[in-house]
Order: C-alpha cells, then sequence, then structure tokens
C-alpha cells in the first residue's frame, strides 16, 4: 500500500511485529513453565523460568483438588450440543431468509438486526427464575438452550448464503419436487460449509470458555463445567499455583488444538464478517 | 417439515406462480409453513429466554425478594437504594475508568500492529495466529496466569521491577493498580483480534487512494490521518461497540483476580475493583437480593445504551466529510 520502505523500515517493523508477538504468546510460555516446575522454584528469587520435570505432580494434584475428567466431560457435552445446535438452526434460518420470501420477512430479520445491536436487559436471576420453573436446574439444559441459536450466527449464514448459493439450483431442485428441507441438507449445506467452519469454532470456543452463566446454573460439583473447576482451584487457601496452571494448561489445550486446526480459515471468516456489519 | 410444497424463491418469482396455478388446491400456510417452522427456534429462543425474563425482571425489580421468602411490592425501593447507594456508584465509576484505561490502549496498540502488519510484504500468518491467541483462551484461564504474574511478592512482573530498582507494585490490593491490572489484562486478550479486524478494514481501501495523496507530497503521517482512518470509522465503530458492551459487562477479571479464598468479594480491598456486573452478581447470588439485582441490572441496562448511542454518534459524526 505504502511505498516499499528502506531495508531499515523493513527491519524496524519486523522487530516491532515480533515484540508484540513475544508479548502475546508470553503467559502461555509462563504458564507452561509454572505447570512444569514446583510452585516453590517459581517463587523465589531468582525465579525458575524454564520448562521443568514436574508437570505430572502437578497434573496429579490437580486430579485430587477437582474432578476434573468429569468437568471436561460435561464442558465436552455441552460444548458439542451447542455448536451442533447452533449450525443447524442457523444455517437453515439463515438460508431461509437469504433465499426464500414470505409474508412478515422484514420485519422478523429487522427485529432480529436489532436483538444484536441492543444489549440484554434481562437479569440473570429473572432466566434462572424461568428455568427453575421449567425444572431445567440440575440438567446441562439451562447452558444449551439459551445458546443454540444466536442472532449474528443467522445474520452471518444468511450474509454467506445470500451470494454463495443460486438461485438457479434452488429453482432446478424445487422444479425435481424438492421439499425444503431437501433443499436445504442437498443444496444450501454444501455451499454454506466454509462459513459453517467458521461458526462453528466460535460457538464452541465460546461455550467451552463461558463462566458467568454456569457458574450460576450449575449449582451442584457434578455438573460444574471446566471453568467453573478451575476457578474453584485458585480459591483454596495457600493456593498452590504450580497446579492451577496445570489444571489451566490442561484445559486450554483442547482449544489450542482446535484453533490451530482451523486457524487459517478462521482468521479470514472473522476479517470477512467485521466488515459486513 | 420436510412438507414437499411450492417454494418461493426471491428471484425465480413469476415462475413459482405458474406453479401456483398447478397446485392451487394447496393452502398457504402449506407452503410458507416449512419457511416459518426454520426461522421459529430463534424467536421461540428469545420469547423464552430474552423478552420473558426481562418482563419478569422488571416485575422483579419492583419486590423484595430473597428467593425462598413470598415476594412483596416495595415500589421504587429498589431503585432508590441502587441510585443512593456510594458502593453502586463507586462500581459505575469502576466499570467506566477500566473501560478508559484498557480501551484507548488496545484500540491504539491494534491500529498500529494492524498498520505494521499491513507493511509487512512477506507472510503474515504466524502473527495473525500468535496474536489472536489470546482471545481463544478463557478468561479465566487468563486470569489465573496473570494472578501469578501479578502476585505481590513473588510475581513475575514485581520480580522484574525489583531487578530493576524499582520498587513492587501492590497489583491486587491498591485501588490504582488493581484497576491496571484488570486493564492490561483486556489489553493483552483483545488487541490481537482488533488489530485482525483493523487489518481486514486496512486491506479493503483501494491502493490508487495512497498512490494519489503520495503524488500530491502527503507524508506518512498525513496519509493515516486523513485517510487512513476516516475510511477505517466504520471498522472502528464495530471494535468500539463490541468493546463497549464487554468492558460494561466485565466481571470475570475482578471475580477471580480479587477473589479471597474463593468467596465472592465486593471486588476486592475497598471495592477498587468491583464492577457494575460484579456488583449485580454480588448483591444477587451472595447476597439473596433478587428483586434488588433485577433493579440493578435495568440501570446497567440504560447505562450501557446511553453510552452506545453516545459513542455511535461521536465516532459517525462527521462521516459526511
Amino acid at each position: 500500500m505504502f511505498q516499499r520502505g528502506t531495508r531499515i523500515q523493513r527491519i524496524i517493523v519486523d522487530v516491532l511485529l515480533v515484540v508484540g508477538l513475544l508479548i502475546s504468546i508470553f503467559p502461555f510460555y509462563w504458564m507452561i513453565v509454572m505447570s512444569t516446575n514446583k510452585t516453590g522454584d517459581i517463587y523465589s528469587v531468582p525465579p525458575k523460568l524454564i520448562i521443568g520435570n514436574q508437570l505430572w505432580i502437578n497434573i496429579s494434584h490437580v486430579l485430587q483438588s477437582i474432578s476434573f475428567f468429569q468437568s471436561f466431560f460435561n464442558t465436552l457435552i455441552i460444548a458439542c450440543s451447542v455448536t451442533i445446535l447452533v449450525l443447524f438452526f442457523c444455517s437453515i434460518a439463515g438460508f431461509t431468509f437469504a433465499k426464500f420470501d414470505f409474508p412478515g420477512k422484514n420485519v422478523l430479520f429487522v427485529f432480529l438486526i436489532g436483538t444484536i445491536i441492543i444489549p440484554p436487559a434481562s437479569s440473570l436471576v429473572a432466566i434462572f427464575v424461568i428455568m427453575a420453573d421449567l425444572h431445567l436446574i440440575g440438567t446441562y439444559l439451562p447452558e444449551i438452550i439459551p445458546n443454540m441459536v444466536p442472532a449474528f450466527g443467522i445474520f452471518w449464514m444468511r450474509q454467506y448464503a445470500l451470494s454463495s448459493i443460486p438461485t438457479e439450483l434452488i429453482d432446478a431442485a424445487k422444479m425435481d419436487g424438492c421439499g425444503h428441507l431437501r433443499l436445504y441438507w442437498n443444496v444450501a449445506l454444501p455451499a454454506l460449509r466454509p462459513a459453517l467452519g467458521f461458526l462453528a469454532i466460535t460457538t464452541f470456543v465460546f461455550v467451552w470458555n463461558d463462566y458467568l452463566w454456569p457458574l450460576i446454573v450449575f449449582n451442584t460439583p457434578n455438573l460444574y463445567t471446566l471453568q467453573v473447576s478451575l476457578a474453584q482451584l485458585n480459591g483454596v487457601y495457600n493456593t498452590d499455583y504450580s497446579m492451577v496452571m496445570a489444571g489451566t494448561f490442561m484445559a486450554t489445550i483442547p482449544l489450542i488444538i482446535i484453533f490451530f486446526i482451523g486457524a487459517r480459515q478462521f482468521i479470514a471468516n472473522l476479517s470477512a464478517g467485521a466488515l459486513k456489519f | 417439515m420436510s412438507t414437499i410444497g411450492e417454494i418461493t424463491t426471491t428471484r425465480g418469482r413469476h415462475q413459482t406462480q405458474t406453479e401456483d396455478a398447478r397446485y392451487t388446491p394447496k393452502s398457504k400456510l402449506r407452503k410458507y409453513l416449512p419457511l416459518y417452522l426454520s426461522v421459529a427456534p430463534f424467536f421461540i429462543v428469545f420469547l423464552c429466554f430474552n423478552l420473558i425474563p426481562t418482563l419478569f425482571s422488571l416485575y422483579l425489580a419492583f419486590q423484595k425478594w430473597d428467593g425462598i421468602e413470598p415476594m412483596h411490592f416495595i415500589g421504587f425501593n429498589n431503585f432508590e437504594y441502587a441510585l443512593t447507594d456510594s458502593v453502586f456508584w463507586q462500581s459505575v465509576l469502576n466499570t467506566f475508568e477500566i473501560w478508559i484505561m484498557s480501551t484507548i490502549p488496545m484500540l491504539f496498540f491494534a491500529l498500529i500492529i494492524a498498520f505494521l502488519l499491513n507493511q509487512r510484504k512477506k507472510s503474515k500468518f504466524l502473527f495473525q495466529v500468535c496474536y489472536f491467541l489470546p482471545y481463544i483462551t478463557s478468561i479465566v484461564a487468563i486470569t489465573l496466569i496473570f494472578g501469578s504474574l501479578f502476585a505481590p511478592q513473588y510475581g513475575l512482573i514485581n520480580l522484574t521491577l525489583q531487578a530493576a530498582h524499582i520498587p513492587g507494585v501492590q497489583w491486587l490490593s491498591a485501588a490504582w493498580p488493581m484497576k491496571w491490572a484488570i486493564a492490561i489484562l483486556v489489553i493483552w486478550r483483545w488487541t490481537g483480534y482488533n488489530a485482525l479486524i483493523y487489518t481486514a478494514g486496512l486491506q479493503s481501501i483501494p491502493g490508487e487512494f495512497y498512490e494519489a495523496a503520495r503524488v500530491d507530497g502527503a507524508n506518512t503521517m498525513n496519509i493515516f490521518t486523513s485517510i487512513t482512518l476516516p475510511l477505517l470509522r466504520p471498522v472502528i465503530l464495530f471494535t468500539v461497540i463490541t468493546s463497549t458492551i464487554g468492558g460494561m459487562t466485565l466481571f470475570v477479571e475482578p471475580q477471580i483476580l480479587f477473589s479471597t479464598n474463593g468467596s465472592t468479594n465486593g471486588g476486592g480491598v475497598g471495592h477498587a475493583g468491583l464492577t457494575m456486573q460484579l456488583y449485580q452478581y454480588w448483591q444477587a447470588f451472595t447476597q439473596d437480593r433478587y428483586g434488588y439485582g433485577a433493579a440493578v441490572s435495568w440501570i446497567m441496562f440504560f447505562i450501557i445504551l446511553i453510552f452506545t448511542f453516545i459513542n455511535w454518534n461521536v465516532i459517525m459524526r462527521n462521516n459526511d466529510q
């Protein structure tokens, strides 16, 4: 975009970018250092700054303090169910909004956009009471149902469907007597696949990391999600920080793996999404 | 939902009308039902878990209720209590202070990173991935990591300061350092995300604009302020709106950073880290003042709405230039 600068200018740009990069990843390095050393070795002068060999001991302390695998399982079930539901509901609704006409469509769509822009006014208390009245407390459902069809997901799918599904294809399928659900399954879904990947990662990450609402609705230890359990680790008096970091490490690894698998597509989509806003 | 019926496509309308003639006996309901069923889930979930709770919390806001005893109507008492409670106002002030302390540096750094990334000819992918990593990590995990870095005696930050003969800072117990601790966390987590969005915005600015400016003798700074910034305005608006809603509902960072022995507190020593959302949670769920919590959520709603509106106007004001 600008005139290519001198060699020195380019070096300065690279140096600044590398400094930023190191700041971005240092806390992760520090998490690994802490979880592979004893707290005593880290909290001393001078502190140990390199990766040690205490990881298994720290992990075993984590497993003694919280039911890590139960929480892991809870989080996995919830995150997977929400992701699958979001993909289905958002893509079929987005496809329908993009490619079909029906009375009241515009009003419904404007309403949907409005819910994205206006912050929610309902208090956590009110949603909790309604969940309790529906006898949903004590199940995974209070986290699954409210998250299963986000307005932004529908908006995102509609934007993508508008440009990626040829109307002629829909017409042709319709001539063959294709119903709406089959049209969605055979024509829309294959075309929407790239956008679905992005929606899947964002949803999974969001649910995996959600903390405030699970803290309120999952009030028995057998329902705790990973984030709630992690926060509990930190609570005990005289915290063993190496253990806390080992737990954090174990809870973060799955997400980092998922992110690296889909990173290229994810970054491209994120940029596109911001410009569509 | 799998009704085999006529489906009207936006562009293929005339074609469908001929089909309509063939299938006249079929009712309109049959024709539109699959379409309505496809978009219905959002509206049902919104109704049940957003609209009804909103109305219910409006009702609750006028009740005194601890979740066990029957509710009783107390008029505007909850609102009056909140608006005259100095701790509540302190939480509002804290929220805004932390918002300013985090958002301004965050968007500034993000803009610089995006600008630098855009200057780079070679692959940006490695940088984008690493800058983005903080965003996908949970706030709980990040707060725990920073909690150890900020630890008063043996935290890495204070050890580094001491090595440079600068006195250590009480990050977790002195008023302003507590706010900075939260702000630093927010800046670290969100800068990369915003930088990536700005990068996309920068790439959409046509190269001819820059060339024309160069021909007219503009320097890099001129170009940045008179071409890059104005054209980025919609993207900047997007990032400011997102960080306003995020910053106004800040909760996890102070809740975990300043919790003592696992119990939820009023935002640490002297409530210095108490945010509006933490105040609401603290009052409703640890003090069992459910009606009061609902009133606080309504006050928060109006504060956020007004603030978003102001931001919108400030940023889009000179859009016609």
